[in-house]
């Protein structure tokens, strides 16, 4: 998936940009993301229905893929089957 | 990815939280979004290949940016303090152009170039107006640049600077976390909308959601005015502002800076003398020297409160030094210090200071100043201590910083080197209190000429350049010091220049 594309869940609202990615399915809720929303929503997956949250940027455990998450959902994202975590970032103080 | 998802997800997030506080007007993150919206159609209808600003800050900055990024046009805002004849060269670089601003300054020195202008008061009610038509906007992907940025050109004729929205996107994504402005923030942006803090400013606080107040015209007492009225817990400041502040506030100028959390400052030296004023004066704010460049998307460095604490608190000279430095490279920026042939030097030895990221762009509109493997030469000299603090140690090129402005000493020289009695002039930069930096020169007088008295070159200076380039010291000397390849030996002329 390139860099810059815009990602939605079949299952929630989620919406993220694509930072980084390889070979593997994206998915939110369970069921893979697609640049369009199918016209019915696929269900949400118990096992990844912990929500997305603005802002936030997702990982998996590689660093092969990075999501920005650009509209929240109930559903929580993951690659493959594995779930993505935030990214641990330390705040910087502002300097500008 | 475009920098304009930086203005949507605010305006997703908070569409009637205040964004901006402009000359007592207020603009919610949703005003600014449908501004920027109006301004895409207005940009895609000149059929500008570049959106020019050639005015102080104004909400005009803020929807320009975003209205250019999302038409994929690049946006290019203008230093106003140049010439005449300075600045009608760069318009007809960009030209034909989209200029926003000075319409009567425009079309009498760059008539001939085919720009579009609409005066600020103009553009700021026509984009309101436009409303986007029911058919979903194609808005530009991203992929391409977002800013172009004039170098002020002290060496040569000014460089177009380059930065895509990659650039820009990985500056902010790698250095502010979304929304994490508290509601009541506000960051109280003075630098001049051209300038890259300027830039960074707006993009920053409209990310992490900091309410933004722009003071169009620096004073201190409308700084300290404002940041009583408006409570402002954020400002950026060069180091020639911090000064005028702190002067200010010693002779008594009305301060209410309670509300102040966090000052950051960068685009020159500061004077260790100013910088222990400040924090006597601002006990409850914590300081953060910022060093970045143009081609790096601003900030690359820096000196967190918490070092600034410790610097002060030290009995250590070397920890009470880092309030000297410029702390150390944030996690997202690679930086190393080489020699002449290239080669990484090691700890505490002075070389040329090199960067790597997603936000160094090192790009200019006629080529990339990176090397094969990305990395940028900042033209910056530097070291860096065992602890990894880094220390500048001056301009490669010699160039002259006063209070920000940046100025070469070879053009003050060739204006003394006019005068019939100057053989010889050498210009560098002395140690200034108030600016930072400020002019001395060394002359020296033409055998059976009698030399000229100290007030004719200031005054020779200042006839031909701008006032700032007028020498505060004039040495008369035999012979300047030269190596034995003909070169001058800047350093040595300082030396004297400082006795």
């Amino acid at each position: 998936m390139k860099p810059g594309t815009r990602l939605k869940s079949a299952a929630c609202d989620t919406e993220v940009m694509v930072i980084r990615s390889a070979d593997g399915q994206i998915e939110c809720g369970g069921s893979p993301m697609g640049e369009t929303k199918p016209a019915e929503p696929a269900p949400l997956a118990a096992d990844f229905s912990a929500g997305t949250l603005m802002g936030k940027r997702y990982v998996d455990s590689d660093g092969k893929y990075e999501l920005l998450c650009v509209k929240p959902g109930k559903g929580s994202l993951g690659v493959d089957g594995a779930a993505l975590v935030v990214k641990d970032a330390k705040p910087l103080p502002a300097s500008d | 990815m475009n920098i304009a998802l930086l203005l949507e997800m605010a305006a997703e997030a908070a569409p009637d939280r205040i964004a901006l506080v402009c000359e007592g007007k207020r603009w919610t993150y949703g005003d600014l979004l449908a501004a920027a919206r109006g301004a895409f159609e207005l940009i895609q209808d000149s059929g500008a290949e570049y959106v020019a600003l050639l005015d102080e800050s104004s909400e005009a900055a803020v929807i320009a940016v975003f209205g250019a990024a999302l038409a994929g046009v690049p946006y290019c805002p203008l230093n106003y303090r140049l010439p005449d004849a300075d600045l009608a060269a760069l318009l007809g670089r960009i030209a034909p152009a989209l200029v926003i601003g000075d319409e009567e300054r425009v079309l009498r020195i760059a008539g001939g170039q085919d720009h579009t202008i609409i005066p600020r008061d103009e553009f700021t009610l026509k984009v309101q107006e436009t409303v986007p038509g029911d058919d979903a906007r194609e808005y530009d992907p991203g992929e391409g640049v977002a800013i172009q940025l004039f170098t002020s050109g002290t060496t040569a004729a000014p460089k177009a600077a380059i930065l895509r929205h990659s650039n820009l996107i990985g500056y902010i994504l790698g250095t502010v976390e979304f929304a994490s402005a508290d509601e009541a923030d506000a960051a109280l942006v003075v630098v001049p909308p051209y300038h890259i803090a300027g830039i960074s400013a707006m993009l920053s606080s409209i990310y992490a959601q900091r309410k933004i107040v722009m003071l169009p015209n620096f004073s201190p007492e409308g700084w300290l005015s404002l940041v009583a009225g408006e409570a402002i817990t954020n400002a950026f400041v060069v180091p020639t502002m911090l000064a005028r502040i702190v002067d200010a506030m010693e002779k008594g100028a009305a301060a209410q800076t309670a509300s102040l959390r966090a000052i950051a400052y960068g685009g020159g030296k500061m004077p260790l003398e100013v910088i222990h004023k400040a924090l006597e004066r601002f006990p409850g704010a914590g300081f953060t020297n910022a060093y970045g460049l143009t081609e790096t998307s601003s900030t690359v460095a820096l000196l967190g409160p918490e070092d600034h604490r410790e610097a002060l608190a030290s009995d250590d000279p070397k920890v009470r030094a880092r309030l000297t430095s410029l702390g150390k490279p944030i996690p997202t920026v690679e930086m190393e210090i080489r020699g002449e042939n290239g080669e990484v030097l090691p700890v505490g030895q002075p070389g040329e200071i090199y960067v790597r990221g997603d936000q160094v762009s090192g790009e200019y509109k006629e080529k990339s100043a990176l090397d094969a493997d990305g990395w940028f030469p900042t033209r910056d000299a530097g070291f860096m201590d065992e602890d990894g603090y880094l220390f500048l140690s001056g301009r490669a090129d010699d160039v002259i910083v006063r209070g920000g402005e940046n100025m070469s000493p070879g053009e003050i020289e060739d204006v003394l080197l006019t005068h019939p009695a100057i053989a010889d002039a050498c210009a560098c930069a002395i140690p200034s209190v108030e600016w930072g930096e400020t002019v001395g020169v060394a002359v020296v007088t033409r055998e059976g000429h009698a030399a000229p008295n100290e007030g004719e070159l200031k005054e020779l200076v200042r006839s031909r350049l701008r006032s700032s380039r007028v020498p505060e010291k004039v040495a008369f000397v035999t012979e300047l010091p030269y190596n034995e390849m003909g070169k001058l030996l800047r350093r040595k002329v300082k030396d004297v220049l400082a006795d």
